[in-house]
């Protein structure tokens, strides 16, 4: 089934300028992918590989170093035709469910008044009545109640806490939400509370999401297509389980092998490919492919040019020169 | 000697602080040999790293154990002082904490720190700890070791940080090693890494492990033993097999539901655990876990279950198989 692409990312670069030195950290280097519409594209990667700061370019938090963002066929961001929309009207149909629900929430607010400001902000109500109502019914949605509206973060679980989030993500009725690593604080028996809210409110609402993690196997479990990024780039992206059982990329099987199994006879029995070294650091990247210094593949090829992000297979994404022969 | 390298037998603690007493452990009774891995998985407050901290003897200022007995290697750690104490830790018993970048001290060297513990435990002089230190780099894997020892913590990695808490912690090859969390600071693949080294380790080194974790998966590639604390309590004991392919309590059968089945090709939509973790300092009357049971009783409520035990070592804390014993009872007496 053909739908509709709701984003469209093009050549994304995000570059941050390092203090005392002409050096930039390219945090996104080079990113293009897209998002159909009520799909879940999940981004996964090691910390420091870009996929956060992906998200909050996306939605211009930081505001992009070049490339192109399309949401819905309109231009938000092109840095080639000097495009910046006014991001206000958007923000009523983006939202963000940030990482940390300890620090993502103002502690001398209520969580009534958490809810409530962006129903402030974009006058979505008349009264103060309707606005209370409003409230009640968004903590009712994401499994909390009417009187938890008059308390403080403080008073919260870590669970509860990514509720109140989640509830003021939802306030403006969005379409896209970026769900930035939000299970990765909590324990595993609220994760999965709070992955399943996170499905059953986008077949509810007709939502579409951009979910981060660096848990492959969350991510998984709740996309239809996955991207897997590595410092900076994107080295793999086809739908969930092409991705997770037929991977072309290194990085990628390496990434998959490396996620213990709950099981111990299985766990006893698989043999995982265990990467030498550890990330190079962003601001002194390897030349040619990103991932050549772990890759048991690496060839003088790979050092000295990147290899093309192309299709190999329908909708299947790779970079990597030596597909054919490590497949 | 005794024949365990680690014997707690019904160890309560409670933390004193300004809201009231919090019994972090209730009850608990762990035994383990020499050269094991036990596994203790659990949420976070559920009294796992308490556990193993108190075979250190190290609970916090306002923690104070209030019965029970703490026994290490034949020696009662709950009756020491802190002096006996020193000289246990770090030589017999060694730890590893969760956040590699925070249990480094930034303003000395890597060297600094490896070298303390060998001048502190062992009779090795001079050269001969420069030389030890070495080796303990090389041990776990870390390349330059000469000059990795004249380096700061900030200038490594958050793996290569964790490779030199292992380094430290070995330095004096104790009987035991406590692993608190050692690879949730870490990324997977870094992840994979630490974890075969320590298996790499445990079976060049033959030392007891107890590994502190929620990660189901970490715990069955290396554990021979489980331990599920809930609240507190040990809800159930068993082998990793008992554990994953045969689970008795509601809360472990829970836990395994919750997680996503990675490496099964059809979808199957999580089953969460429902309700919020217990607040310790209001702990349920009777089983802790049963405001979030499914499968709860009018008794769950009000009195805390019995053991029941299972075949080989394994058994499990819940009403429902005191239960199920009790009917099987009733039916063979009829007969």
């Amino acid at each position: 089934m053909e739908t509709k692409n709701l984003l469209e990312i093009e050549h994304l670069k995000q570059y941050f300028p390092v203090a005392g030195s002409r050096n930039v950290v390219k945090a996104v280097d080079d990113v293009s992918f897209f998002i159909k519409k009520g799909e879940t594209f999940g981004l996964v990667g090691e910390s420091g590989c870009g996929k956060t700061t992906t998200g909050r370019s996306i939605l211009r938090l930081t505001e992009p170093t070049s490339g192109k963002i399309v949401y819905d066929g309109e231009v938000i961001f092109d840095s080639e035709n000097n495009i910046k929309a006014d991001m206000l009207p958007y923000r009523r149909k983006m939202q963000i469910v940030f990482q940390d629900p300890y620090a993502s929430l103002d502690p001398r607010m209520t969580v009534g008044d958490i809810v409530g400001e962006a129903i402030d902000i974009h006058k979505l109500c008349s009264n103060g009545k309707e606005r209370r109502e409003r409230i009640i019914s968004l903590l009712q949605t994401v499994g909390l109640n009417s009187e938890h509206a008059n308390r403080y973060p403080h008073e919260f679980s870590g669970g509860q806490r990514q509720r109140v989030g989640i509830a003021r993500a939802l306030a403006v009725n969005p379409e896209f939400i970026v769900c930035d690593e939000p299970v990765s604080a909590l324990d595993v028996s609220i994760q999965a509370q709070v992955v399943n809210m996170f499905e059953e409110l986008q077949q509810e609402l007709g939502l579409t999401y951009l979910f981060i993690a660096h848990d492959l196997s969350v991510v998984n479990h709740i996309s239809n297509r996955i991207g897997v990024m590595y410092l900076g780039h994107m080295v793999e992206m086809a739908e969930s389980d092409e991705l997770i059982f037929h991977s072309v990329h290194p990085y990628t099987k390496s990434l998959i092998s490396a996620i213990p199994i709950a099981d111990p006879r299985k766990a006893r029995a698989s043999k995982r490919i265990i990467l030498s070294g550890d990330v190079p650091s962003p601001l002194n990247p390897p030349s040619g492919c990103a991932f050549r210094t772990r890759c048991p593949y690496a060839d003088e090829t790979c050092a000295q040019c990147a290899p093309q992000f192309r299709e190999v297979s329908r909708g299947h994404y790779a970079a990597c020169h030596h597909i054919d022969k490590i497949n | 000697m005794s024949e365990y390298l680690v014997n707690i037998q019904h160890e309560k603690l409670s933390f004193f602080t300004p809201a009231g007493e919090v019994k972090a452990l209730n009850d608990v009774t762990i035994q383990m040999k020499e050269g094991e891995v036990l596994g203790i998985v659990g949420e976070s407050g559920s009294g796992k790293s308490v556990t193993a901290y108190s075979i250190m003897g190290l609970t916090a200022y306002n923690g104070k154990i209030m019965g029970g007995t703490v026994e290490f290697n034949g020696r009662r750690i709950d009756q020491m002082s802190e002096r006996e104490l020193r000289k246990i830790r770090g030589k017999e018993v060694s730890i590893i904490f969760q956040d590699p970048m925070t249990s480094l001290n930034p303003v000395y060297t890597i060297g600094n720190q490896i070298e303390e513990v060998i001048r502190l435990h062992t009779d090795k002089k001079g050269a001969q700890i420069h030389q030890r230190a070495r080796e303990l780099l090389s041990l776990v894997g870390i390349n330059e070791p000469e000059k990795r020892l004249r380096q700061y913590p900030h200038e490594l990695s958050g793996g290569m940080r964790q490779r030199v808490m292992i380094a430290i912690a070995l330095a004096c090859e104790p009987k035991l090693l406590i692993a608190d969390e050692p690879t949730t600071a870490l990324d997977v693949t870094i992840q994979a890494q630490i974890l075969e080294l320590m298996q790499e380790l445990k079976e060049k080194l033959g030392m007891g492990i107890i590994m502190i974790t929620h990660d189901l998966g970490v715990v069955a590639s290396m554990c021979d033993y489980i331990a599920v604390m809930y609240a507190g309590e040990i809800v159930e004991y068993g082998t990793a097999e008992d554990i994953f392919y045969n689970p008795q309590h509601e809360y472990t059968k829970g836990l395994l539901k919750s997680i996503p089945k990675f490496h099964e090709k059809e979808y199957s939509k999580l089953v969460p655990i429902e309700g919020q973790p217990v607040d310790m300092l209001n702990p349920p009357k009777g089983c802790p876990f049963a405001p979030r049971c499914t499968s709860c009783m009018k008794i769950c409520l009000n009195r805390k279950p019995e053991k029941t035990e299972f075949e080989g070592v394994h058994y499990s804390r819940c009403w429902l198989q005191q239960k199920k014993e009790y009917e099987a009872a009733m039916k063979g007496g009829n007969n």
